[in-house]
């Protein structure tokens, strides 16, 4: 089993869940986030004086699948998030050792 | 024997429920440019207030301003604790109300004017200390400025200077004080490094707006009746606050290329504070014109503190002081008898005299203000300390000073 972790553009949440519920995933969590790359934050004014925010706002979402179903999954988040300009954000993949059900005790990709 | 007019005493009762309500308007206002953890802290210096100076004005604060003259400086403590202020009407002051429904009018000035400060040493000061601050501030400085520029025998009122509604007694002295709190206080920790970015806009704005409407009963009820000249001070008021809301939003729009909604509140309230004085004097084209320098001027006087680094955190010198300060020499240029018979002619009437009266005012209550409120703010901070400890600072005023938090996590 695989995490598949990606960062994305936060207006591209609803065209990713799509996609991906299109291709039979059940479930996701998605945490609203902070943070800079390669995209340099953006200039606010207040009474004439500028400041530099830094940290742009994203989404992270997590999904666990089957190690077969990673490119797949893959493919159809960069497809859906990809607007081709500097902040599309990364895509992050890790094993996962065990997945627990709590209701049922159920374990591995059952419990997925 | 002076009668009591019903329309008068309705129309000053309402305009004091009015001027109370700017008090709960500014802590909005206030708060939601501060950060998210300094909110409570910075809506009780305001709220606070209400029930801090209410006190001090009725046992000593209206005598001192109004009572018998003592040469021309202070009102005599007859009147301690409202003693023969009543139901009838005043034979001076407001002769056709109830001298008690003057004295609580007035009783919402002398609020609002120290809350005023409080936007120059937000988000760093002890509660403590600035009670003590306040309390104090309210009987030297307000008290004696007040009974110059309105009390009757007041020597600047004899000289001639004019204040319809607060230029010099409330704009000039709270921004003269936040002078002397800026320069004793130090900026907040992390100034001119980390981003103090207002936390909530829309409550900066709905405050604006309770300002703006609390500000036709500071204005329009300076007339003391229900008659043409409050009609007048009413649409004054209006004309000032539009004008310098569209003259502040136009400038930042040229200069930094995008017109904010801090501007706009910052550029009406400027307008308003600069037609203070004059609202009750000059006419409404000069009102557009004061309402229009007042957004200039202020404008430039904040750019000019970020250039200088003051941490005059919420703009109390930029706004409110400068905008008193050019309100009131601005009467002595648009003053006209023809709106106000009981006013005087300013420059453009042909009359000089009335501009000298009205700087001879601004230097006066500038130095006077500055001077006793830097003492005050010494003296109380080698006494108690004014400034919070750096651990409470990075923690936030909600809980340091009062332990509670406005938004939970």
């Amino acid at each position: 089993m695989k995490k598949i972790e990606a960062i994305i553009k936060p207006f591209k949440l609803d065209e990713v869940k799509d996609a991906l519920s299109q291709i039979g995933i059940k479930g996701m969590t998605v945490t609203e986030v902070k943070g800079y790359g390669r995209q340099k934050g953006h200039k606010e004014i207040y009474r004439g004086a500028e400041y530099i925010v830094d940290f742009v706002a994203k989404v992270k979402i997590e999904i666990i699948v089957s190690r077969d179903m990673v490119d797949l999954v893959v493919e159809n988040i960069t497809e859906a998030a990809r607007t081709g300009k500097i902040g599309d954000g990364k895509i992050f993949i890790y094993d996962i050792e065990d997945v627990i059900r709590v209701r049922t005790g159920e374990r591995g990709e059952d419990a997925i | 024997m002076p009668e009591i007019q019903g329309a008068d005493t309705a129309f000053i009762l309402i305009a004091s429920a009015l001027v109370l309500l700017m008090t709960p308007g500014l802590a909005l206002f206030y708060a939601g440019m501060v950060r998210s953890k300094n909110v409570l802290g910075t809506i009780m210096q305001s709220f606070i207030l209400i029930s801090l100076i209410s006190i001090e004005w009725v046992y000593i604060g209206y005598s001192m301003s109004f009572g018998p003259d003592v040469l021309g400086i202070i009102g005599n403590l007859s009147w301690f604790g409202l003693k023969g202020v009543g139901p009838a009407p005043s034979p001076i002051y407001a002769t056709t109300i109830p001298h008690i429904v003057f004295m609580v009018f007035q009783c919402m000035f002398a609020v609002i004017t120290p809350a005023l400060i409080t936007g120059a040493f937000a988000e760093r000061m002890r509660f403590g200390p600035f009670l003590i601050f306040s309390l104090l501030w309210a009987i030297i400085v307000y008290n004696p400025i007040c009974h110059w520029v309105w009390g009757s025998g007041g020597w600047l009122n004899r000289l001639g200077v004019l204040d319809f509604a607060g230029g010099l007694v409330v704009h000039l002295s709270c921004g003269a004080a936040a002078l002397a709190a800026v320069l004793i206080l130090q900026p907040r920790k992390g100034f001119g490094r980390e981003n103090f970015l207002p936390h909530s806009l829309p409550m900066t704005l709905l405050g604006a707006g309770l300002l703006w409407f609390g500000w036709f009963g500071f204005n329009g009820g300076s007339a003391l009746a229900a008659n043409a000249i409050a009609g007048n001070a009413f649409v004054a008021t209006h004309l000032g606050g539009m004008s310098g809301m569209a003259m502040w939003v136009a400038l930042e729009w040229v200069h930094r290329g995008k017109p904010t909604t801090l501007g706009a509140a910052s550029g009406a309230i400027a307008g308003l504070a600069t037609i203070t004085p004059a609202s009750g004097f000059v006419g409404p084209n000069s009102a557009i014109i004061i309402g229009l320098l007042a957004g200039l001027v202020c404008y430039t006087a904040v750019a000019l503190k970020n250039r200088f680094g003051y941490d005059d955190s919420l703009d109390v010198v930029g706004i409110h002081g400068v905008g008193g300060l050019i309100g009131t020499l601005c009467v002595g240029v648009f003053a006209s008898t023809a709106v106000n018979p009981g006013g005087a002619d300013g420059l453009i009437s042909g009359n000089f005299r009335l501009l000298g009266a009205q700087c001879i005012g601004v230097a006066v209550v500038f130095v006077y203000a500055f001077v006793v409120s830097w003492v005050l703010f010494k003296a109380i901070d080698m006494a108690f300390v004014l400034r919070v400890s750096d651990d409470t600072e990075n923690q936030g005023l909600d809980l340091s000073e009062h332990s509670e938090t406005a938004y939970s996590a």
